[in-house]
């Protein structure tokens, strides 16, 4: 075990899958003499040389078309996007190849490629630069979906990522790059898909998040235990697809109380999904109607205040959860 | 312009009632105040009065319709209007819940303002329980009538807190022993639950899970009471003859005016003192039980009280009692003296705080002034809901009671 | 500017032996036959959603295709019957799938737009305009960098070049010198727009811009067109990077089935047959001796029988089982 941050845990799971597998390469935008925007890739370029690190043009959906024609050739491909903004412009490819592929020829081709992106907002990056578009990912059949919280599951996910036979969308929110953990050293070590994690147990109600999510939910139930004696559980998806209700249903039914907290908009938004699966599955053991903590209905605006103001807290969190009570 | 007509809601926690007779036809003109017709709930047959003036355009309800609350019944209008289309039967919001409706008055000065009680047990207007998925469904595992409970929740949704109360609640009354069995009762058979006794079991259950009681009982030296009521009766014509149950009511009321406590109910927001003294009477009726109130009593004589009582209990026998005289008491006597009872030890009528139970006056020896006298006796229990009261305060209410019975020059007043 | 004039086969001794010759003959008419018996069974409800036949274009497909070796792989545009075809997929199976049925090539889960079949070098059809060209991209990087040298022909009609992904990929390819040929069959419309109303300047003009070699030739000439190919397919298997060709066709029928052909003269579609690709083919072959109207007569009886084989053994072919429905949306290590 060491202790790093997430943007190193990740580029320990780039290092050990390049040494693994000679099949895996990496392209993507700035990813190689930069270094990454977000440094994730730092230091791979010298390591790996200029084919498998491979700096593409700005051309996001050339180069997803390509990680896909790659994959289609026996490669195994990391895109990098940059930036999930970004992806919208590679969203054909996304959802109307790699997503569509397997499916459509009846088992015969599949895009094994992972495509990782950063998301989230709170950088004061305005409205084009601050996007969560996690759950506009999940929503589609066929690709998988990954959305790591801390340094541990991003290593033991990612690496999990090039062992699968589907296209990963690996989500990587902003705010979690410099968050450290402490992260195991085995070059083995995976984390399954589909698994969530409980990160704190408590009866009184359930708070399911992902992503940067994850913290302002450990923190609201701090403040909840702290304030208000209320024991809250703290589940984190860790992936939206595959999705692990029963982790969740399980606690739900422990605690009779749901509140989902999520960076991206509520109106048509995962946390939608996760309310109504929880309806589905868990109607006879709620105490409440299943909250929603989001983002405000607003495009994300530049001045510091403003977007505090359209970015859910653990204040929001903890008055929803007061509300059910 | 066509006024509808609709199932009113006679209880909180009614949801149907039965369109037992009409009392006016189709055509027949009515004035405001005019009853049109008898509908039946679980307590009682109430009689229906017409709210606006008009013309009967259209029954819609025939008799004998079991009718959710809030549906059109019957089409008021004007002479020769016609019913354009059959209306539809479509819920409408109730009166509102009955804190809200006498408001938030406080009975004396000084004491604390409440704020409107919580919404009631089942959301108005739809009939509908306000209650969580959870709940629901122990309640319903636990065999526990949810519609008895009162919620602790936000907009007073009942939660599993208070089903699992109300479990709780149900194993320490089944350790009772069982209720006497009725006479049409056969062994080995299961007789079914009229509406009314399904209606005491719901508000019984409710007020020993939800309200804790406690309990205090006195003895009240009747014997100058009783001389006063001979007294009284003598000037008084024969429909304003006092019982001695009309003389408990006028000294309950009185001592309700001084501790108005006893005259308020509990929500989570807090005390809802009531504007008014409304004493709900207990009769015994051959199906059940009811407690149809007097209204206002604070603002009645004696005689008053007496001609009210004697016409509210021949009604309720007859099962013709009014809307508002049932549902809105704000404090019970229930009196069992006519049976030979000493002590009845009553439960509380939910949501009130307090009930006075009375026994038969009977001669006993006393000792006054260190010598053994005969006096006629009256055993009182008080059973008091002790989130709004204490046992001091239960003390000093039934004390009062006690002294204005002892010294009854002032139940004249 | 590398643009070249292309160089026809059309006089002179044959420049390919007698029995490529005639298959190539056989081929384009099973091409038409199959194409116009679709387009039938369309009109009869047998076939639904949407149906792009290829008729006219059919010297494109075969002509190039066989330009390839086996190893190789076609990534085509969503009018892909003939590509499959050409490329070796079982003609019944190809039926079978515009049928929906379970033997066609995917099962019934993909139609008329998408043709895939691996185990021959078939790698698709794309219903998206252009959505192919970055594939076919990361297929040559593929081939490069695992040193398996196959090329990649990627095929494509006139209107993908208004698209971004169109100079995405002609750029990435000339970056990375990735082994694939952009073919483009220019048919003068984009469904309905016409060519000249939508681009600019000349499509190998595009090509060169990006530095790579571009011809324009006629698609109406299998011989050209295969001729034609035959360099690119040399110049890729040399390393040398991507080649282009633009090969100026004409599609007899409308864009889909349901198109009501208003942006064009029946005097331009007469225009077109009088220079068909297989009416010219025979008549080359007729003036060398290398066919007769015995035996042409009996390739078209061929053609007739093989087509009716490809609708008998669609119509005998079940309907998918429901149960499938949820197979293959992830491929999984236990199945999927």
């Amino acid at each position: 075990m060491a202790e790093m941050r997430m943007r190193d845990a990740l580029r320990e799971a780039l290092r050990e899958e390049l040494r693994r597998d000679p099949t895996v390469f990496l392209m993507g935008e700035d990813i190689g003499a930069y270094g990454g925007s977000y440094s994730v890739t730092k230091g791979l370029l010298e390591e790996f040389g200029p084919e498998r690190v491979r700096d593409t043009p700005i051309a996001e959906s050339g180069i997803i078309g390509a990680g896909i024609g790659a994959a289609l050739g026996g490669l195994r491909p990391m895109v990098e996007l940059m930036t999930i903004n970004f992806s919208l412009l590679a969203l054909d490819q996304i959802v109307n190849t790699a997503a569509k592929l397997h499916y459509m020829t009846n088992g015969q081709m599949h895009v094994p490629m992972v495509i990782r992106m950063a998301s989230g907002g709170g950088s004061q990056l305005a409205a084009t630069h601050s996007h969560s578009l996690e759950g506009l990912y999940a929503h589609f059949p066929g690709l998988k979906v990954v959305c790591p919280s801390n340094p541990a599951d991003a290593k033991g996910l990612l690496k999990r990522a090039f062992r699968d036979d589907n296209t990963v969308v690996f989500i990587e929110h902003t705010a979690n790059y410099g968050f450290k953990g402490e992260v195991p050293d085995d070059p083995d070590f995976l984390v399954e898909f589909g698994q969530a994690n409980v990160l704190r147990e408590g009866s009184d109600v359930t708070i399911v998040g992902y992503s940067g999510s994850v913290h302002q939910a450990m923190r609201a139930a701090a403040m909840l235990e702290e304030q208000d004696e209320i024991s809250a559980e703290v589940v984190d998806l860790r992936t939206l697809r595959p999705l692990d209700m029963d982790t969740v249903v399980r606690s739900v039914k422990k605690t009779n109380r749901a509140v989902i907290v999520e960076d991206a908009w509520k109106f048509g938004g995962f946390g939608g999904e996760l309310s109504a699966q929880i309806m589905e599955r868990a109607f006879d053991w709620l105490d409440a109607p299943v909250a929603r903590v989001c983002s405000k209905d607003v495009p994300m605006p530049y001045n510091r205040d403003l977007e505090f103001a359209a970015l859910p807290s653990e204040e929001d969190i903890v008055e929803a959860v007061l509300a059910m009570f | 312009m066509s006024i509808e007509i609709t199932m009113p809601q006679m209880g909180a926690d009614m949801t149907e009632g039965i369109l037992v007779r009409w009392v006016k036809s189709e055509g027949d003109q009515v004035s405001r105040g005019e009853i049109i017709a008898e509908i039946e709930t679980d307590k009682a047959t109430v009689e229906l009065e017409a709210f606006e003036e008009g013309v009967l355009l259209r029954l819609v309800a025939s008799e004998g319709e079991t009718v959710p609350v809030g549906n059109v019944i019957a089409v008021l209008g004007s002479p020769g209007e016609a019913v354009v289309s059959p209306p539809e039967r479509k819920e409408q919001a109730a009166a509102p819940g009955r804190g809200t409706a006498q408001g938030p008055v406080a009975a004396a000065a000084g004491a604390p303002v409440a704020a409107p009680a919580r919404a009631p047990v089942a959301d108005a207007g739809s009939g509908r329980l306000r209650i969580s998925p959870v709940a629901r469904r122990i309640a319903s595992e636990a065999g526990i009538d949810a519609s008895s409970l009162r919620g602790s929740g936000p907009d007073g949704r009942v939660l599993r807190r208070d089903v699992e109360a109300a479990i709780a609640g149900t194993l320490q009354v089944s350790n009772e022993p069982p209720a006497r069995e009725g006479a049409t009762a056969r062994p080995g058979g299961v007789e079914p639950l009229s509406k009314m006794r399904q209606a005491i079991a719901r508000r019984m259950s409710q007020s020993k899970q939800t309200q804790p009681h406690y309990y205090l009982t006195l003895d009240i030296d009747m014997t100058a009471a009783l001389a006063f009521r001979e007294q009284f009766n003598q000037a008084a014509g024969e429909a304003e003859r006092v019982t001695i149950n009309d003389l408990v009511v006028k000294a309950c009321t009185l001592a309700l005016q001084r501790h108005p406590k006893f005259n308020a109910e509990y929500s989570e927001e807090g005390l809802v003192f009531h504007g008014s003294v409304n004493i709900a009477i207990g009769i015994a009726l051959d199906e059940g039980l009811i407690a149809p109130a007097l209204l206002d009593c604070g603002a009645k004589t004696l005689g008053t009280i007496a001609r009210e009582a004697k016409d509210l209990v021949a009604r309720a026998r007859e099962g013709r009692l009014r809307t508002d005289e049932y549902g809105s008491g704000t404090f019970t006597i229930t009196n069992l003296g006519a049976y030979g009872v000493e002590t009845l030890i009553g439960i509380i009528n939910p949501p009130q705080a307090a009930i006075l139970g009375v026994g038969s006056v009977m001669p006993q020896a006393v000792v006054r002034d260190g010598a053994i006298v005969a006096r006629q006796v009256m055993k009182v229990a008080l059973s008091a809901d002790h989130r709004v009261t204490d046992g001091a305060e239960g003390a000093r209410f039934i004390r009062e009671i006690q002294g204005l019975l002892e010294n009854p020059a002032s139940l004249a007043l | 500017m590398t643009v070249e004039t292309a160089v026809t086969g059309a006089s002179g001794g044959p420049v390919l032996p007698a029995g490529q010759l005639e298959r190539f003959l056989y081929e384009m008419a099973f091409i038409r036959r199959f194409e116009e018996k679709a387009g039938e069974m369309y009109t009869r409800g047998k076939i639904r959603g949407f149906l792009h036949l290829y008729t006219g274009q059919e010297a494109c497909a075969v002509g190039a295709i066989h330009a390839l070796e086996e190893r190789d792989r076609v990534i085509a545009h969503y009018r892909d019957h003939g590509h499959a075809i050409a490329k070796g997929v079982d003609p019944k199976r190809v039926m079978a799938e515009l049928y929906g049925r379970v033997d066609g090539t995917s099962g019934g889960r993909g139609g008329s737009m998408h043709i895939y079949d691996t185990s021959k070098g078939m790698m698709g059809g794309y219903a998206i305009v252009t959505a192919h060209l970055p594939v076919a991209v990361g297929l040559g990087l593929a081939s490069a960098m695992k040193g398996e040298n196959f090329i990649t022909l990627c095929i494509f009609g006139d209107g993908s070049v208004g698209e971004g992904e169109f100079h995405e990929a002609l750029n990435l390819a000339v970056l990375w010198k990735v082994p694939v040929i952009f073919f483009c069959e220019n048919n003068l419309y984009g469904m309905g727009v016409s060519f000249a109303e939508s681009l600019s300047t000349e499509i190998p003009k595009l090509a060169a811009a990006y530095n790579m070699p571009a011809v324009s030739i006629d698609g109406m000439d299998v011989l050209e067109v295969h001729l034609e190919t035959k360099k690119a397919v040399e110049h890729c298997r040399a390393g040398k990077g991507p080649y282009f060709i633009e090969a100026m066709t004409y599609r007899y029928r409308g864009h889909s089935m349901s198109d009501p052909e208003l942006y064009r003269l029946k005097d331009e579609i007469e225009e077109y047959r009088r220079r068909d690709a297989i009416t010219s083919l025979r008549l080359y072959m007729e003036e060398r001796g290398l066919i007769d109207q015995g035996r042409w007569r009996e390739l078209e009886e061929r053609v007739e029988r093989d087509v009716e084989e490809c609708i008998a053994f669609a119509e005998a072919s079940p309907q998918p089982s429901i149960g499938t429905l949820f197979d293959h949306v992830t491929k999984e290590s236990n199945g999927g």
